[in-house]
């Protein structure tokens, strides 16, 4: 096992960022400050120009990639299978609606995902944390959404994981979304978290967005008419694509 | 009715497995294609090497009506087998090498409406960058036009945007998360 080097910050110094960081108000208080000093590798990664606005309803932007039936397997929606066995874990179903700011579905269009194991290991060989890597879960998938804008997983709940941002820091249980609306301005990549997590208040990721109610968008419900008696866990998450798109039209 | 939208966050490090694809950069091939390449840097100056670029593009003849099928499978392997190259797609997907460096082989855009000024649309993703960015790839051949469009930024914040020309075909755009000559990354409103 690697320790970090003693120049991390520790847990309590991290907590002290998060409180210094939710007096300022982010650029959109919908989404995380790209500036977030407690995420350290955020640091000389974000722009400190001003985005610069376009209004042009013409731009290629508001078009987008379309998906369809040659671009995901039958297979791709479920996690636990396509390998010899079957992974450890505890089998969950992921389910929700994809939408636009104005509620009208996002339908058949790609949405992917991509998660740590049960022990929190991520099949990649940067995380070689010591936990176990599983050989019968490789942890990405991806569906199209039906015309409801509908999307499922079949999966296992994954572990807490943990890094080096400061010392004995964990990220909290989630599971990474990539998600295509109608136009290329929707585009979204975000993480869904599990309810309840006691590693929320700790974690800078989550913290970055730092409207508390923005964050909740983020945690799943635990939905018990989508558990399989004796077989999974359901959990239902809906997704709010951003965008210009649906601001045209609600200001009609 | 408005929702509050759903908040982005960071890619992470470990997309690697999932998101890029065979084919990915090989948005079109031939004699028309041109390749268009370059670094991701941070504010130090230091090449990006788990950052994610994609490009979302009109064809040659400015339609936006790309085809479905950039990841096409291998019905038997469930295998991503890539392109299969009579439809344009429009769209392309490229991770960061361990240098930094990405590239793609695509056709120069047409005007997407009369008039209009191609580029290619970019979203850039990385860990550490806790919301995606776009931003643009304008060909050297479109300089003034660029400059036309956006009057009110200086001419050294729009070349940002300009892709220089290497060699024939071939054009280098480098995105420069932060510091000195910052890319423009834009807020479509």
């Amino acid at each position: 096992m690697t320790t970090p080097p003693t120049t991390a910050p520790t847990q309590a110094e991290i907590d002290a960022a998060i409180v210094e960081a939710d007096r300022t108000a982010p650029p959109d208080p919908h989404h995380p400050n790209r500036d977030y000093p407690p995420y350290r590798s955020s640091a000389l990664r974000h722009p400190r120009q001003p985005l610069l606005p376009i209004v042009d309803p013409e731009a290629v932007e508001l078009a987008g990639p379309v998906f369809g039936a040659t671009d995901v397997s039958s297979l791709d929606s479920d996690l636990t299978l396509g390998l010899a066995g079957e992974p450890a874990g505890q089998r969950i179903t992921v389910t929700g609606r994809v939408v636009d700011r104005s509620g009208r579905p996002v339908p058949r269009q790609l949405v992917e995902i991509w998660q740590a194991n049960a022990a929190g290991r991520y099949a990649h060989d940067l995380d070689q944390h010591p936990a176990p890597l599983d050989p019968n879960f490789t942890g990405f998938g991806r569906c199209l959404t039906d015309d409801d804008g509908s999307y499922a997983f079949t999966t296992i709940r994954p572990g807490a994981y943990p890094w080096r941002n400061h010392v004995n820091a964990w990220r909290p249980a989630h599971i990474h979304f990539s998600l295509f609306g109608t136009a290329f301005t929707q585009r979204m990549v975000t993480q869904m978290y599990f309810p309840g997590d006691p590693l929320f208040r700790y974690d800078p990721v989550l913290r970055s967005v730092t409207d508390q109610a923005a964050r909740d968008r983020l945690v799943a419900r635990y939905d018990h008419d989508l558990s399989v008696a004796e077989w999974s866990l359901g959990f239902r998450w809906d997704i709010v694509l951003d965008g210009p798109i649906s601001t045209l039209f609600e200001d009609r | 009715m408005s929702l509050p939208p759903t908040p982005a966050q960071t890619v992470g490090p470990f997309f690697g497995y999932a998101l890029p694809f065979t084919g990915g950069g090989d948005i079109a091939e031939g004699p028309e294609s041109i390749t268009v390449h370059g670094l991701v840097l941070d504010g130090a100056g230091d090449p990006v090497p788990d950052a994610l670029v994609e490009i979302w593009q009109a064809d040659r003849d400015g339609s936006l009506t790309g085809a479905p099928g950039s990841l096409r499978h291998d019905q038997v392997t469930g295998e991503v087998i890539g392109r299969h190259g009579l439809d344009f797609t429009g769209f392309g997907r490229v991770p960061t090498d361990a240098d930094g460096h990405w590239a793609v082989r695509t056709v120069a855009p047409g005007p997407h409406r009369p008039g209009a000024t191609p580029y290619l649309a970019v979203a850039v993703f990385a860990r550490g960058l806790l919301h995606h960015l776009h931003t643009r790839i304008y060909l050297p051949d479109h300089a003034d036009a660029l400059r036309a469009d956006f009057p009110d930024t200086g001419a050294d914040r729009l070349a940002t945007l300009l892709a220089t020309r290497e060699r024939d075909r071939r054009y280098r755009f480098d995105i420069r998360l932060q510091g000195d000559r910052e890319t423009i990354f834009v807020d479509l409103r």
